[in-house]
């Protein structure tokens, strides 16, 4: 039994055994190399990360001694017994009472998750609009004040430097929430693609911010008791400032989770008395906190698509069926051409959902067959699907093989595995 | 919870509970801690030789899954097939209802090297000492 953290990764490179699970730096998932496809470490390393392309390639192993960063909630998180990981450099809570009966709260009731790790980037200036407009693939011209767009961040090549939230604040301001493991990265190629040609700033604000989202169908009633802002009748990808619990913040009607919810930005020195106050409030409502192993496998069912899995910058938009955030029309953008250049020439694979046939479980990384055997591709995501009681996931497969309905084989482990493709998301919640 | 003082435990985290020349083996509560909600089960079938430290089968969590490696060498006498219905009863009683294999010793000399629970109750606060470094 091995169970999955990198401390036994690492034991197991000293005592040199012929397999070995890693933690992907941008993974909750362990991932199974064999040592003969890593280079040989002689050295104890207090931390080691892989990256695995999801293409056949070289493993690159990245060795630091770097100290986890931590939000303002860490110590709150350990003191609720929460099981910590490493995700993307940030020490994060993976689950508190377990992620199938978190997950379950958030469908059917409420769950609160500890979102501060994501990261904000602030952009004000007059061309601030400009430079959103340069740098992201989605029409930020048609936002209006207090109203947020999920959109891409694009290389020249128009794959993803990462995915985003795109917040107007009002004219000349713009908050864009990123991914943890990418805020750096983020914010240095957004500051250095439009240096110099946009009269604005670009702040990497992310510690200026904790983010809490409460999720799920109790969630307005929960977080109505905290404010009086009119949050009912806040749109979906819509926000508004205004006090929770006497506490400055912005409140956004968004979720990574397929359910109804929230999203609040604020202060990180309020952290605790905020989710203590949304925890002891919601219990009684069978609100559960939730780490990021449920944040994952909801997400999931909701066919939503993470940065290192389903998009990074080996994938365009058309590829991840997410050509609705990509508007040509809206003038020229990075990534624009190559972008217009295979919508011409189309597509080759598309990321499509998976339900497995039998029992078998697919995850990331196992390998897509065709009818010879042949690797056409890797799961993107793959998990048990909690709500639905299903084994699902996500594939890129080639497109003539992504209609619902078409039979697909997976590798696992030693077995070949039946799957059929299903429309996504796998879950939409009743309205 | 407390580990059984008449059992014996692996670095693993599978236990053994030996009765004559059978073994019985699950996987500790530590083991079931760290996976989650266990999902699925994979057993070997009735009769299958393993060597010890071979992987036995599977378990699988809603996050990971991990590898069962057989503690001793032997052959499979039973497998606990309930599980396959109810692979939660790992999360709920690791120690009890939730053995996954007995297995027909080839060589019971091979026991001494097992740990008994003082021991891996040792190891285990050695890896929490090391995870809280």
């Amino acid at each position: 039994m091995s169970p999955p953290n990198m401390k036994t990764a690492r034991s197991r490179f000293s005592y040199g055994a012929s397999q070995t699970e890693f933690l992907l730096a941008d993974s909750l998932f362990p991932v199974r190399l064999s040592l003969t496809s890593l280079p040989s470490l002689t050295t104890f390393f207090r931390d080691v990360s892989l990256h695995l392309p999801l293409e056949s390639g070289p493993f690159v192993i990245e060795a630091t001694t770097t100290q986890l960063r931590k939000t303002a909630l860490n110590s709150t998180h350990r003191r609720l017994g929460a099981k910590m990981v490493n995700f993307g450099g940030w020490d994060m809570p993976v689950e508190y009472s377990g992620i199938v009966s978190e997950h379950l709260a958030t469908r059917t009731a409420a769950g609160l998750f500890d979102v501060s790790h994501m990261g904000e980037i602030e952009v004000r200036g007059p061309q601030a609009l400009d430079w959103v407009q340069f740098v992201t693939c989605n029409d930020a011209a048609k936002l209006v004040d207090g109203q947020a767009q999920y959109s891409g961040l694009m290389t020249s090549a128009g794959t993803f430097v990462d995915d985003l939230l795109v917040h107007k604040i009002s004219d000349g301001h713009y908050l864009l929430c990123v991914n943890a493991s990418n805020q750096d990265k983020d914010f240095e190629y957004i500051r250095d693609v439009g240096r110099g040609r946009f009269k604005a700033q670009v702040e990497n604000a992310g510690e200026r911010y904790s983010q809490l989202a409460i999720q799920g169908p109790k969630a307005l009633g929960i977080l109505t008791r905290f404010t009086r802002q009119p949050i009912a009748a806040l749109k979906y990808y819509h926000f508004l400032h205004g006090e929770v619990d006497r506490v400055d913040a912005l409140i956004a009607r968004t979720g990574y989770t397929g359910e109804d919810g929230f999203e609040i930005y604020f202060a990180p020195e309020h952290s605790e008395k905020l989710w203590n106050a949304l925890l002891d409030a919601g219990k009684s409502e069978g609100l559960l906190p939730c780490g990021l192993g449920a944040r994952n496998t909801l997400r999931l069912e909701a066919g939503m698509s993470l940065y290192g899995h389903e998009i990074d910058d080996t994938t365009t938009v058309w590829e991840a069926n997410l050509g609705w955030i990509c508007k040509m029309g809206k003038g020229d953008f990075l990534g624009r051409s190559a972008l217009q250049a295979q919508k011409e020439s189309g597509i080759h694979r598309i990321l499509a959902g998976f339900e497995m046939q039998d029992r078998l479980i697919a995850r990331d990384g196992y390998p897509l067959l065709v009818a010879d055997g042949q690797k056409t591709g890797r799961v993107t995501s793959g998990s048990p699907a909690p709500f639905l009681k299903k084994n699902v996931g996500m594939a890129y497969v080639p497109v003539e093989s992504s209609a619902p309905g078409t039979h697909i084989r997976i590798g696992i482990r030693s077995q070949e595995a039946s799957a059929k493709i299903v429309p996504l998301p796998f879950y939409k919640r009743p309205r | 919870m407390s580990y059984p003082s008449d059992y014996r435990y692996t670095q693993e985290h599978e236990w053994v509970r030996l009765e004559g020349n059978v073994a019985t083996v699950g996987i500790t509560d530590y083991a079931q801690h760290e996976l989650g909600d266990v999902v699925y089960v994979d057993l070997p079938k009735v009769g299958a030789k393993l060597n010890a430290g071979e992987s036995l089968g599977t378990v699988e969590s809603v996050k990971a899954v991990s590898d069962i490696y057989a503690p001793l060498s032997g052959e499979v006498a039973e497998v606990n097939s309930a599980l396959s219905e109810t692979p939660e009863t790992i999360n709920k009683d690791p120690h009890g209802k939730a053995w996954l294999i007995k297995l027909k010793l080839a060589n019971s000399s091979e026991v001494s090297k097992l740990m008994d629970a003082a021991a891996y109750e040792a190891f285990l606060a050695g890896k929490q000492k090391e995870a809280s470094a």
